[in-house]
């Protein structure tokens, strides 16, 4: 039996974005409706320790936040003149978490503010969880929060998912978002844990609620797919004693084998009948790995073809360049992959970015260029702030030194 | 309702330079769009342009534009609009915005009433 905490915790992944949503058609406020369905969650604590968990209490959830919205808009006496933020949509198909989304993922908000709004509203997780995962004070973090939804009310941005013309441009911040999310927890960008689980579980009911409400979308189905295929992953990426494995020391019997399947499965789906799009291909990417029966028999040739895609794709990015560049040094061996790294010395977008260092300091090691290798390094631990990343490339360091 | 400005910021430079051919297809784009908002258009005018400006800082008057920018502000709309998708849809017809030099600010109006 699941205990009060547990079913609480995952009604709280689950249903948050729902009861906030429907809660916000009833108050045509998000702030208004942010605090109900919060004290819709505490009266939950309470309630079910006493009465048990309901059946649905994601339904439970949703009745309590709507009474509690009700009782506070009827006390409220002048609550008429209380500037309408969302306006009323037509009955428009689809369902109020995706408005929730599409209203957070305006393209009139900044990349920032749409990621701040999605995460605290439709992943339901807490100023200081969500200033903890961007890397900015709590503070900063609510003080976006408010300009967001002070330019919400402001300008009107409406509550509502776009018309079918205009769905494709929408769509396509809201996608960045979940797929940011997912980043953001898969390596957290600091602190001990090299993941933030919750962060990529979020992220992941998000791509399928998307998936669910908009089938035949080929980049919404690619996106989950590609989330699939790397968190099936998860278990495996970090060893018994918290060391960071890379892929080529991977327990692969530790992979989520359904998950892959699922993710590939998708993934031929959104293929079928559509060019592919950024997501699809990195997806591609992951399932390569993901059905190699082992490092060694992995299919490099097809990785660094679909790497060469993907630059197409995003316009030559230097991030794509670097992994191609990783793979070309598989492949071909590491004088060959630090070949291919040559071009980005120098590049801006990265000056800040470890895995250029840590990916250079790799070739150089098995090269025997131990000097080299060990400024590398340096500059690797430098730039990283997860400790699991920076005990592996210590390891590495001292493994040199010795 | 919410009333809305369109501010339209451009190259005065670039707008000078239009041939009767380009003015022609401008105003025609501004006919469009004006066909499209109707009766939520409740102002609108082009300016001068910005070397016919004159600035006041505290007890200094100056000539010129309060802002030294290349692109000016060289026009702007008044509009009443439900929400900002609205008026997005809207803007997008105005010419300015598809040329390479200039563009369109919106900013809700702020209502005292």
């Amino acid at each position: 039996m699941t205990s009060v905490a547990d079913a609480l915790a995952q009604a709280h992944r689950r249903d948050w974005a729902q009861v906030l949503a429907t809660t916000a058609q009833v108050t045509r406020d998000l702030d208004l409706a942010e605090e109900c369905t919060q004290d819709a969650y505490a009266q939950a604590m309470e309630t079910w320790r006493r009465d048990g968990v309901p059946s649905r209490p994601g339904a439970w959830l949703t009745r309590v936040a709507r009474n509690r919205a009700l009782d506070l808009l009827r006390r409220e006496a002048a609550w008429r003149r209380r500037l309408p933020l969302l306006v009323a949509s037509d009955p428009s198909p689809g369902d109020d978490r995706l408005r929730l989304v599409f209203t957070c993922c305006h393209p009139a908000l900044s990349r920032e503010h749409q990621v701040a709004l999605t995460a605290r509203l439709v992943c339901g997780l807490s100023t200081a969880e969500v200033a903890r995962a961007f890397l900015v004070s709590e503070p900063t973090m609510a003080a976006r929060l408010t300009r967001a939804k002070k330019k919400i009310a402001t300008a009107r941005i409406p509550y509502r998912v776009p018309p079918p013309e205009a769905l494709a441009e929408r769509l396509e911040p809201v996608l960045e978002v979940v797929h940011l999310l997912f980043t953001t927890g898969h390596t957290a960008p600091t602190g001990p844990a090299l993941t933030r689980a919750d962060l990529t579980a979020s992220a992941i009911e998000l791509a399928r609620t998307l998936h669910l409400l908009m089938p035949r979308s080929a980049p919404v189905t690619a996106l989950l797919a590609l989330l699939l295929v790397i968190d099936a992953r998860a278990a495996a990426r970090v060893g018994a004693d918290g060391r960071l494995l890379l892929l080529s020391d991977q327990d692969r019997t530790l992979w989520n084998h359904d998950r892959i399947t699922e993710g590939v499965s998708l993934l031929t789906e959104s293929l079928r009948r559509h060019p592919p799009s950024r997501f699809a291909v990195e997806a591609a990417i992951a399932a390569v790995h993901a059905e190699a029966p082992s490092w060694e028999q992995t299919d490099w040739s097809e990785i660094i073809g679909l790497y060469a895609v993907l630059l197409r794709l995003t316009g030559n990015s230097p991030v794509v360049t670097l992994n191609r560049a990783v793979a070309i040094g598989f492949r071909d061996g590491p004088a060959a992959g630090l070949a291919a790294l040559q071009p980005l010395t120098g590049e801006p977008a990265l000056a800040t970015y470890p895995y250029l260092a840590a990916a250079r300091a790799d070739f150089l090691r098995r090269l025997g260029r131990v000097a080299e290798a060990v400024t590398a390094y340096e500059e690797a631990l430098a730039l990283t702030a997860n400790e699991t990343e920076r005990a592996f490339l210590t390891a590495r360091l001292q493994g040199l030194e010795e | 309702m919410t009333k809305y400005t369109l501010l339209i910021y451009g190259d005065p430079a670039e707008w000078e330079a239009m041939t009767g051919e380009q003015r022609a297809a401008h105003d025609a784009g501004h006919a469009e769009f004006r066909a499209a908002a109707g009766d939520r258009i409740i102002g609108g005018q082009e300016l001068e342009p910005a070397p016919t400006a004159t600035t006041l800082r505290g007890t200094t008057t100056s000539d010129g534009p309060f802002l030294e920018t290349k692109e000016a502000l060289g026009g702007f709309y008044l509009l009443e609009a439900a929400d900002l998708d609205e008026v997005l849809a809207l803007a997008k017809l105005l010419p300015e915005v598809r040329a390479g030099h200039s563009g369109v600010e919106i900013r809700p109006v702020v209502d005292h009433g």
